[in-house]
C-alpha cells in the first residue's frame, strides 16, 4: 500500500471523454428548452390576457366579473356535485372488483381489463350517442328529465374513470400484498365487510386519492358527453362564454388549468416513493 | 353481503363482488355500444343489412374519415417524435433530476387539459388578436396575412399537441428508464460508439414502445371532440364532429349511416388500442 | 494473447468520498487476479476504472506498455462480463457474440466463423440462434463471456459474473471460466465479495477494504499468512482469543491459567493484551499438539464434510472444525473436553 506523495495533477476527465456528453447535454437543454417555449407560450398568453381585461391597466378585473357572472357558480357546483357522486359510484364499484379479480377470480382478469379499456375505444362522442339512443326512447325512456339525465350523466363519468381508477386500485392493492393481508385477517377471524372496512380501504388511501382526483379532473370541464345530454355543467358553460365574451375566457382558461395542476399535483405529492398509502 | 364468516359454497357468491361492475359496464359503455352497432345493421324496413357500412363511402363520411386520419398521424408522429425527444432530455439527456418530476407532473396536467380551457388558451396565443399574433406584428410579420389561421387543420394541430406530446412523455419514460445501463456499457465496451449503440441495441429495443404509443396518441387524437368543437365549432369536418352533428340532427340524411360512421370509428379506435397493447407487451418482454 | 496491465497510484474520489485511496499493482500476462473485498470496499470501482467506465481522479493505469488512463471505453479492447449479464435483448446469441466483430467491421464470413468458434468453447452450439430471455442464467452468463472474448481482448473482466446465479451452476461456471481462462492465456481481473471464489480461481488474490488494498498475495499466502486483521477475519473462518503476553522473545502467552506458545513473531512487551489467531481446522478435541487447553462443549454443528465444535475456554471461545468420519462419535453440548494446537499453526496480533 504506498501512499502518493509526488502531487499528481488533479485532472478529472480528460476533453476526449468529456465532449461527448457535454455535446448531448447541450442538445437536451435545446430540446427542454423548446418544449418550455412550446407549453409556457400559450398560458403566458393568455394568463396575460386575462390581465387586460381593464383598459391600460393590468388587473384582475376579468377574473372578477368572471366570478361574479350569473352562470359561473351554479354550473361549477354542478359538475362539482356530479364528480364527487362520480367518484364514490366508481370507489364503490371498482374496490371490490379489483379485489375479487385478484383474490378470488383471477381467470376473469383479462376480461375486466379489457372492459376497463372500453373508454378508450367508444369515445365519448359515441358514447353518448348510443346513451342516448338506448335511454331516450320507449321503453327505456330515462332522458325525459333533466334529473334523469343527470344520473345517466353522473354514470357516463363513473364509467369514463374505470380504465384510471382500476389500474390506480390494481397498483395499490399489488403494493400492499393484499392477499397475505386477507388471510391474515381471515385467520384472525374477520368477515368481508371487515376486511374490506378495516384492512383494504384504510391501505389503499394513496391509491382511492389518485384515482379520485384524476376522475375530478376528467369530469369537472367535460363536454361532449354533457353538451349532448343538455346538461348545464361547467364545459358546456365553458365553450358558451367562449363565443359570447371577450376577456373572461382567458380568466376562466387560467383557472382550470390552476384547478388541473391542484388535481395532478396533488396526486404526485401524494404518491412521492417512500410515502405510506 | 350479510356478516356471514364463511361465503356460502354455491357459485353465486364468488361472483359476487364483480357483480356490480358487470351489470354497471353492461348499461352505460357496452350497451349504449350494442345499440349502436345495431342500429347501423339496421335496414330501413326493419331487417338486417350491411348497406350502412356500403355508404361510408359517402363522400363527407369519406372526407371527415380522411381528415380525422390525417390529423390523427400527423399529430401522432410529431407528438411521438418531440416527446421522445423531450423524455430523453430529462432521462437520459444529463439534465439535473427536478426537470424530471418537473416534467412528469407537467405532462399530467397537459395531457388532461384538452378540451374548452385549451381551446381557448391557443385562441388567445395564435388567434387573430393572439398574444403571439401580436408580437409577430412587432416583428413587422402580419401572420394572418400569410393565410395561417389558427382555425385550420396545422392549427389544429399545434392546439392538438399540446396533450399528445405529455401523452407519449409519460408513457416512454418508463420505457426509457428500462434500457439498462449495463446495455451502454457492454456495447461501449465491445468498441461501439454512442451512435452504433443507439442504431443497433438501443432503438430496435425501445422500437416497439415507441411505435406503440404513437399508436396510442393516434387513436387519442381521432376520438378527441372537445378541443376541436370548442376551437373551430363546425367549420373541420373531422369524424368526431359529424359524429356529434348527426346526434342533434340528421345532417347525413340517412340515420343507419349515422349509425355506421360512429361503429366505424370504434372499430378504428379498437384496432389501435389492441396494436398498442400487443406492443407494449412486446417491450415489456424486453425492458422489464 | 500477451496483456500486461499495470496500475500505479490509482485514486478516485466521488465529490469529496474517497473510493479507492491508492491503489497500485503488476498484472503479468495470463495472470487471473482477483479483486476480493465486501461491498463498498472499491473494487468494483477499481475495474470500472480500468474498463475506462470511470476515470482516476489521480494515477495511471497502462496496458500492455500504453498509458489507457484517459483511454475511451471504447477503444480499450477490454472484453467485461457483467453481473447482469447485459445481453442485448433484441438479439439472438450469435448476434450479441458477433456484436463486438460487427463494430469492428468485420465480414460476414470471418465473423460467422469466430462466434460458431466460441459457440463450441462455451459449449453452446445449438444455442446460437436463441433469444436471451429463452436462455437460462447460466447459459446467459456463458454468452456474455463468448461475447467479450469474441473481440480477442488483451484483458478480460470480469465484475461478480456469478452472483446472480443458483449454488449448482455457479460452481460449474466457475470451473468453466477458469477452463476457459487457461486455455486461451487471457490476462484476467475477477471482482467478488465470495472468498471462496476468489481462493479456488486466482493466481493472486487484492484483498480490498474501505478502498484501501489490505493484502496482495497467493491464495495459500492470504490464507495462512493474513498481514491484516480484516484480512484475517474476511477470509475464511477465524479465532481469536484475548491473550497476555509473558515473554515475547519465547513465544510465550497466557490465558486464565495456561500457557501457550507460538512460533510466530511477538511484537509486543509482557504483559500487554493482544490477540491470538488460528484457523479452526488446525485445533483438535485432543491433547496430541503443543499447546492444550481445557474446556467446555458450547455447540456441536454437522455441517457435512466439516463438523464444526465450539468450545468455551478460560478468557473466551474456539472452534473446532473436524474432518467428518463415519464412525466418528460426536462430541455432546455441555461435556468437558480438551482442546490442542501446534504452535506454529498461531499467531498474535494487536
Amino acid at each position: 500500500m504506498t501512499i502518493s506523495t509526488t502531487p499528481l495533477p488533479v485532472t478529472t476527465e480528460s476533453e476526449v471523454a468529456q465532449a461527448p456528453r457535454e455535446r448531448s447535454r447541450f442538445w437536451a437543454w435545446l430540446i427542454l428548452l423548446l418544449g418550455a417555449l412550446y407549453f409556457v407560450i400559450p398560458l403566458g398568453a393568455t394568463f396575460y390576457w386575462s390581465l387586460r381585461a381593464e383598459k391600460d391597466v393590468l388587473g384582475f378585473e376579468a377574473y372578477r366579473r368572471l366570478f361574479a357572472d350569473p352562470n359561473f357558480w351554479p354550473t361549477f357546483l354542478e359538475s362539482l356535485v356530479n364528480a364527487v357522486f362520480a367518484i364514490i359510484l366508481s370507489l364503490l364499484i371498482i374496490v371490490p372488483t379489483a379485489y375479487w379479480v385478484t383474490l378470488k377470480l383471477p381467470k376473469l382478469r383479462p376480461v375486466v381489463e379489457f372492459i376497463t379499456l372500453l373508454p378508450f375505444v367508444i369515445p365519448a362522442v359515441v358514447l353518448v350517442f348510443g346513451l342516448i339512443r338506448l335511454y331516450g326512447r320507449p321503453p327505456l325512456l330515462l332522458t325525459a328529465t333533466y334529473g334523469s339525465s343527470r344520473v345517466i350523466l353522473v354514470c357516463a363519468y363513473a364509467a369514463l374513470s374505470f380504465p384510471y381508477m382500476f389500474r390506480s386500485v390494481d397498483n395499490g392493492l399489488r403494493a400492499m400484498d393484499v392477499r397475505s393481508l386477507t388471510e391474515a385477517a381471515q385467520s384472525l377471524g374477520a368477515g368481508w365487510p371487515t376486511i374490506m372496512r378495516k384492512v383494504i380501504f384504510p391501505n389503499l388511501r394513496v391509491a382511492l386519492l389518485s384515482g379520485a382526483l384524476l376522475t375530478f379532473a376528467i369530469v369537472i370541464g367535460e363536454l361532449t358527453i354533457a353538451l349532448f345530454m343538455a346538461q348545464q355543467t361547467f364545459g358546456p358553460y365553458m365553450a358558451n362564454l367562449t363565443r359570447s365574451k371577450v376577456y373572461e375566457p382567458s380568466a376562466m382558461a387560467v383557472v382550470a388549468f390552476a384547478l388541473t395542476w391542484a388535481a395532478m399535483g396533488t396526486i404526485a405529492l401524494i404518491t412521492r416513493p417512500g410515502k405510506r398509502g | 353481503m350479510g356478516g356471514a364468516r364463511r361465503l356460502p359454497r354455491f357459485r353465486f357468491g364468488r361472483w359476487l363482488g364483480v357483480l356490480p361492475f358487470f351489470v354497471f359496464s353492461a348499461l352505460f359503455l357496452i350497451g349504449p355500444a350494442v345499440v349502436l352497432a345495431y342500429r347501423s345493421l339496421e335496414a330501413p324496413d326493419g331487417g338486417l343489412t350491411l348497406d350502412n357500412y356500403r355508404q361510408l363511402t359517402n363522400p363527407t363520411v369519406l372526407s371527415s374519415y380522411g381528415l380525422s386520419i390525417r390529423i390523427s398521424l400527423t399529430t401522432a408522429i410529431i407528438g411521438g417524435l418531440f416527446g421522445f425527444l423531450l423524455a430523453w432530455a430529462v432521462s437520459m439527456g444529463g439534465l439535473p433530476r427536478p426537470f424530471r418530476s418537473g416534467l412528469t407532473t407537467f405532462s399530467g396536467v397537459a395531457s388532461n387539459f384538452a378540451g374548452v380551457p385549451l381551446a381557448a388558451a391557443f385562441i388567445f396565443t395564435l388567434g387573430r388578436i393572439g398574444a403571439v399574433t401580436a408580437l409577430f406584428e412587432v416583428i413587422g410579420v402580419d401572420l394572418y396575412g400569410t393565410g395561417f389561421t389558427l382555425y385550420s387543420y396545422w392549427g389544429l394541430t399545434i392546439v392538438y399537441l399540446f396533450f399528445q406530446i405529455p401523452l407519449m412523455v409519460l408513457v416512454l419514460l418508463p420505457a426509457l428508464d428500462g434500457l439498462k445501463q449495463d446495455w451502454r456499457e457492454a456495447a461501449e465496451n465491445l468498441g461501439a460508439t454512442p451512435g452504433q449503440y443507439w442504431r443497433r441495441v438501443a432503438f430496435p429495443i425501445l422500437l416497439p414502445s415507441i411505435l406503440g404509443t404513437m399508436i396510442l396518441l393516434f387513436g387519442n387524437a381521432f376520438g378527441a371532440h372537445a378541443t376541436a368543437y370548442a376551437l373551430t365549432g363546425g367549420l373541420l369536418n373531422l369524424a368526431t364532429l359529424l359524429i356529434g352533428q348527426q346526434i342533434s340532427g340528421d345532417v347525413l340524411n340517412n340515420p343507419g349511416l349515422g349509425y355506421a360512421v360512429a361503429m366505424g370509428m370504434v372499430m378504428i379506435m379498437a384496432l389501435s388500442i389492441g396494436l398498442y397493447s400487443l406492443l407494449q407487451r412486446r417491450s415489456e418482454r424486453w425492458l422489464g | 494473447m500477451t496483456g500486461f496491465l499495470s496500475l500505479q497510484g490509482v485514486r478516485k474520489e466521488f465529490n469529496g468520498v474517497v473510493a479507492v485511496e491508492s491503489f497500485d499493482l503488476e498484472v503479468e500476462p495470463g495472470e487471473f487476479v482477483s479483486f476480493l473485498g465486501p461491498s463498498g470496499c472499491g473494487k468494483t470501482t477499481t475495474l470500472r476504472m480500468v474498463a475506462g467506465f470511470e476515470s482516476p481522479t489521480s494515477g495511471t493505469i497502462r496496458l500492455a506498455g500504453e498509458d489507457v488512463t484517459y483511454a475511451k471505453a471504447n477503444e480499450r479492447n477490454i472484453g467485461m462480463v457483467f453481473q447482469s449479464y447485459a445481453l442485448f435483448p433484441n438479439m439472438t446469441v450469435s448476434e450479441n457474440i458477433g456484436f463486438g466483430l460487427r463494430v469492428r467491421k468485420e465480414e460476414g464470413a470471418a465473423r460467422g466463423e469466430r462466434v460458431a468458434e466460441l459457440l463450441d468453447l462455451i459449449h453452446m452450439p445449438d444455442k446460437a440462434k436463441s433469444y436471451p430471455n429463452q436462455l437460462s442464467g447460466g447459459q446467459q452468463q456463458r454468452v456474455a463471456l463468448a461475447r467479450a472474448l469474441a473481440i480477442r481482448p488483451q484483458l478480460l473482466l470480469l465484475d461478480e459474473p456469478l452472483s446472480a446465479l443458483d449454488a449448482k451452476i455457479r460452481d460449474d461456471l466457475r470451473a468453466e471460466i477458469r477452463r476457459i481462462q487457461r486455455q486461451l492465456s487471457i490476462t484476467t481481473i475477477y471482482v467478488t465479495h465470495d472468498q471462496e471464489e476468489a481462493l479456488a480461481l486466482s493466481d493472486r488474490i487484492v484483498v480490498m477494504s474501505k478502498g484501501q488494498m489490505e493484502q496482495v498475495g497467493e491464495p495459500f499466502e492470504i490464507y495462512n499468512n493474513p498481514t491484516t486483521g480484516f484480512v484475517a477475519s474476511f477470509v475464511g473462518q477465524l479465532n481469536r482469543l484475548p491473550v497476555t503476553v509473558v515473554d515475547p522473545a519465547l513465544g510465550r502467552l497466557r490465558v486464565g491459567r495456561s500457557e501457550i506458545r507460538t512460533t510466530s513473531l511477538i511484537e509486543s512487551p509482557a504483559g500487554a493484551e493482544v490477540s491470538l489467531m488460528m484457523r479452526p481446522e488446525e485445533v483438535t478435541l485432543d491433547a496430541e499438539e503443543e499447546n492444550v487447553l481445557e474446556g467446555t462443549v458450547e455447540s456441536v454443528t454437522f455441517l457435512g464434510s466439516i463438523v464444526r465444535v465450539q468450545v468455551g475456554v478460560e478468557g473466551g471461545r474456539l472452534t473446532a472444525d473436524l474432518f467428518n468420519e463415519r464412525l466418528l462419535e460426536l462430541p455432546v453440548a455441555g461435556e468437558a473436553t480438551q482442546l490442542s494446537f501446534p504452535s506454529h499453526a498461531c499467531w498474535v496480533m494487536v
